[in-house]
């Protein structure tokens, strides 16, 4: 099997800060847009329309943040398999400082 | 943590000269004193102990060589946790003597190992050689029955003539030379042997698959194979002599093939009890280098210790009369019984007669500064230390700074998501910081932010704390009790209707309508300002504010902590002429600033904001002394103010001529203007001596100090120098008061940009990764995300970080320490073998 490294320690160990943050952070941000946060009405993508064309108001804004904080959870999860990768090429990375020296 | 530094006292330590050198071992393994240098006019050469010096440096000189050497071989050299002791004069010999023994061996072995590989290369060369020059030969005899071509410029191998059998048809005497040359050179040399040689040579030549090393050079080039065929001694001779001009390696050419096979199956096995040869030498070399290195890190201490306890022993002075060694230290006070151990363990060790023992003495110069740190409160005494080391016994600005520095950082960096990223980073430098301090990384960079760790663990704890005063994390603000503030009351009470929504873009909530501000937010910024378009400006008010408040409640400490220092020089007239004009100067003019600023805060409410003042004009108007026609902040404010102005101005003349005048009163004869002088002044100086210290705790403020506390009659008291000073010092102080508290107005400055910068940085990263509210939105919000946290990471954390820590800094060292703070003094170095460097580790060789 060939070998499956394909980054050093540095960066191995810089992607598992990162997914760390990432999945706590992303999880966090989509429990509030879950919440219908109105700190965050900003960063939903709503457009004029809806909101002057909504039939039944807010109902559209809602539906919105949730799509947004759905997003947000997969997101997470997928920096929770990037992490996974990053801890499986640290341990490889040790492993292969063992042998040498 | 301790409020001043340690007193010290000057000793002098008698060592008998048998064990004079135990006790110093013992001396530098505990590291408990600074050794001064009894004899400063002798030069390094003519010093007592220069020859074992010199044997010291020789042992380390083999030893640099052998951990270069172990190092060349990639043996690692395992070391030790205890480091051993200095040894003993006798050892030292037997240590020399291995260390030459090895040094004798390894050259030698690298010698040899060197001409086999010499050889080895000449070997391989002739066996390149004679094959490529059978390849020309027979190439040749192929293309024999194309009749001879006559020699033009002889380039390659379609070459005329030639051929072994040729030579018998043309009936001349043929010669051959071969060898190798370098490949750069061969078509120089073609050019040379043909103009020299006028045709009457013909070479042949190719290039050699194999790179070979130049043995001298080191370094791998091409070579190529060369066959000259000439005619005639004469020209032989030429040949040989550009030969050798341009550094050919020539080898004997054989007459026939069975020679040529002979010759290369000789090589072959020659080639072959070559390499095990080298082999069987390279493994005898590794043998020996790891057998040195087991030792190698405990020789490299021993002799480290030894070259120190010598470089002291020259420092002392020997007494001639009693056989002993005289040296003086600076020894803390606390210390003594410790120091009085460690001679009685030295004197044990050497097996002396006579103990040694210690003596203290007084002194007249002023001791070094001692303040004992941990691992938690050396980082913040260094950053104090790096603008300058405390005076002998004054007031150290470092306990308050382990609170002070971290909070006046966090006041400007001030967001919870960064600070709790930042404590996170520290939390872990703390945590495993055993396992970094003996995987010693080479990068001072790192270096420098693991030395910090607890700095920076602390900076963050306090910014999160400060992110959450100005609810700020990562731009967004927590909405953790509820805001205050309701919209909904603004449409029961009729104030808003649909079409008010409609018809404008922006809209005002209006706090004196019921029910819409519910009471301020319990801990913190409202997050419902988070929202509003004024943000800044109510944000800008109150953090400029916030920062003067903050900086004279600091510079006010500053000059309160100076009362401890003249105090402690027993200068009571310092406290009347210095502190409290100074203090009055501050208070008065700005402490009264905070005053009114608190007093609006809390007299004026949203009822009456419109007819809020504004302080800076009233302060303004402070001065200018014109307020008639303004309405006051509260009754009785004019005349309020016009005392406090008055105060503040009479400070001034008090502090400017106050402490010169009464010097020169004192220098006069003080108590009235008594004449006499002679017992006078000697009762007035034993009266001024009494409420001086011994003279070790000299007060060194002003120069004039020693007029008063000298034993001696005081010589000459120069009036305008001592006003001069003390003009400088005035104007220094109470323009200084205007302009540090302007400067603490950076707490707002970076606490502004830093929001807006990590503004900045959500609205145009983070948003475009949430702009898709399908689910193809994932794949740009993961990258996205990624490229955030980094952002945040360089921009905000390390450059941020660091512009906050340098004016946090700034702000401790300009605006609060010269309150009261001289940072004159010298620091206390003691003699210790853990605080010297080794030169091996500085070459990365250990």
């Amino acid at each position: 099997m060939p070998s499956l490294l394909f980054c050093g320690p540095k960066l191995a160990a810089c992607g598992i800060v990162i997914s760390i943050w990432g999945v706590i952070m992303l999880a966090l941000l989509g429990i509030f847009f879950s919440a219908k946060s109105a700190v965050l009405i900003e960063d939903v993508p709503f457009t004029e329309e809806d909101i002057h064309n909504d039939k039944n108001p807010p109902q559209k804004i809602y539906s919105l943040y949730n799509q947004v904080g759905i997003n947000c959870f997969i997101a997470a999860g997928i920096y929770v398999v990037v992490g996974a990768v990053s801890l499986c090429q640290v341990r490889l990375n040790k492993r292969q400082e063992y042998m040498v020296t | 943590m301790v409020f001043r530094s340690e007193e010290m006292c000057l000793a002098q330590l008698f060592l008998q000269s048998g064990s004079e050198y135990d006790c110093i071992s013992e001396l530098g393994e505990l590291g408990l004193v600074e050794f001064r240098d009894l004899n400063p006019s002798v030069s390094s050469f003519q010093r007592r102990f220069v020859s074992e010096i010199k044997r010291c440096e020789e042992m380390e000189r083999i030893l640099g060589y052998l951990l270069r050497e172990i190092h060349k071989a990639n043996i690692a050299v395992p070391e030790e946790d205890e480091s051993p002791l200095a040894p003993p004069p006798r050892q030292v010999l037997e240590i020399m003597e291995q260390l030459q023994r090895l040094e004798m061996e390894l050259s030698e072995v690298a010698r040899n190992k060197e001409k086999l590989q010499r050889n080895l290369l000449e070997l391989t060369e002739y066996t390149h050689m004679l094959k490529i020059t059978r390849t020309f030969i027979h190439s040749r005899s192929r293309h024999e029955a194309l009749g001879p071509q006559y020699e033009e410029f002889p380039t390659m191998e379609t070459d005329s003539v030639t051929g072994c059998t040729g030579m018998q048809r043309l009936g001349a005497k043929l010669g051959f030379v071969s060898g190798l040359i370098q490949r750069v050179k061969v078509e120089a040399f073609e050019r040379m042997l043909w103009r020299v040689c006028k045709g009457y040579t013909i070479l042949s030549y190719a290039e050699v698959d194999e790179n070979l090393a130049d043995l001298d050079t080191g370094e791998i080039s091409k070579s190529v194979v060369f066959l000259i065929s000439f005619w005639g001694d004469q020209i032989g001779q030429k040949v040989q002599k550009i030969c050798d001009c341009y550094h050919c390696h020539l080898y004997p050419h054989p007459e026939n093939d069975e020679e040529r096979a002979d010759v290369l199956d000789s090589l072959r096995t020659r080639i072959q009890d070559l390499n095990n040869v080298l082999h069987r030498t390279e493994d005898y070399l590794r043998q020996v280098l790891q057998k040195a290195s087991e030792s190698a890190f405990a020789w490299v201490v021993q002799v480290k210790k030894m070259k120190a306890i010598y470089h002291i022993l020259n420092l002392c002075s020997f007494d001639v009369t009693n056989k002993c060694l005289i040296a003086e230290v600076w020894c803390p006070v606390s210390d003594l019984a410790n120091l009085r151990g460690a001679l009685e363990e030295g004197s044990r060790k050497g097996d002396a007669t006579v103990p040694s023992f210690v003596n203290r003495i007084p002194c007249s110069d002023t001791p070094p500064t001692l303040l004992r740190t941990n691992k938690f409160t050396s980082g913040f005494q260094s950053i104090v230390e790096a603008y300058g080391v405390g005076d002998y016994r004054e007031v150290s600005p470092a306990p308050y700074t382990i609170i002070t520095f971290p909070f006046l950082f966090a006041v400007m960096f001030g967001d919870l998501g960064h600070g709790a990223v930042m404590s996170l980073f520290a939390l872990w430098m703390v945590l495993t910081e055993k396992r970094q301090k003996k995987t010693r990384s080479s990068n001072e960079i790192w270096a420098t932010f693991f030395n910090g760790r607890y700095i920076i663990l602390m900076m963050g704890l306090f910014s999160v704390y400060t992110g959450l005063i100005y609810n700020d994390c990562f731009s967004k603000s927590l909405n953790i009790f509820g805001s205050g503030w309701s919209i909904k009351a603004m449409f029961t009470n009729q104030q808003w209707t649909n079409k008010t929504l409609q018809a404008n873009a922006l809209l005002t909530l209006d706090p004196n309508i019921s029910g819409v501000f519910g009471g301020p937010y319990p801990f913190g910024i409202d997050p419902m300002w988070n929202l509003a378009v004024n943000r800044l400006s109510f944000l800008n008010s109150y953090k400029m504010k916030m920062s003067v408040v903050i900086g004279v409640i600091h510079m006010s400490f500053g000059v309160v902590l100076s009362v401890f220092n003249h105090l402690h020089s027993r200068q009571k007239c310092n406290i009347y002429l210095l502190f409290l004009p100074e203090l009055l100067f501050l208070l008065c003019l700005f402490g009264y600033l905070v005053f009114m600023i608190f007093y609006k805060w809390l007299a004026f409410g949203a009822r009456e904001s419109s007819d809020a003042p504004s302080i800076l004009i009233h302060f303004i108007n402070m001065f200018v002394m014109q307020g008639k026609d303004i309405t006051p902040l509260y009754p009785g404010q004019t005349g309020l103010q016009i005392f406090l102005v008055v105060v503040a101005m009479l400070s001034v003349p008090v502090l400017l001529v106050g402490k010169p005048l009464y010097l020169y009163w004192l220098f006069r004869g003080g108590k009235g203007l008594r004449r006499r002088r002679g017992y006078e002044r000697v009762r007035r100086v034993s009266e001024d001596d009494s409420s001086t210290a011994p003279p070790c705790e000299d007060d060194e403020e002003d120069g004039l100090d020693e007029v008063i506390g000298s034993q001696a009659l005081p010589k000459e008291f120069d009036f305008a120098d001592v006003l001069l000073h003390q003009a400088i010092h005035t104007i220094e102080f109470c323009l200084g008061c205007i302009s540090n508290t302007a400067s603490y107005l950076r707490l707002w400055a970076l606490s502004l940009a830093h929001a807006q910068l990590s503004e900045v940085l959500w609205a145009m990263v983070m948003r475009l990764g949430l702009s898709i509210s399908t689910r193809v939105g994932v794949v740009l919000l993961v990258p996205v995300f990624g490229l955030f946290a980094v952002l945040t990471v360089s921009i905000l954390l390390v450059m941020e970080g660091l512009s906050a820590f340098l004016h946090a800094l700034r702000l401790h060292w300009v605006e609060f320490q010269n309150k009261f703070y001289r940072g004159t003094g010298v620091k206390f170095v003691p003699f210790d073998f853990a605080l010297l460097p080794s030169v091996f580790e500085q070459d990365g060789l250990l």
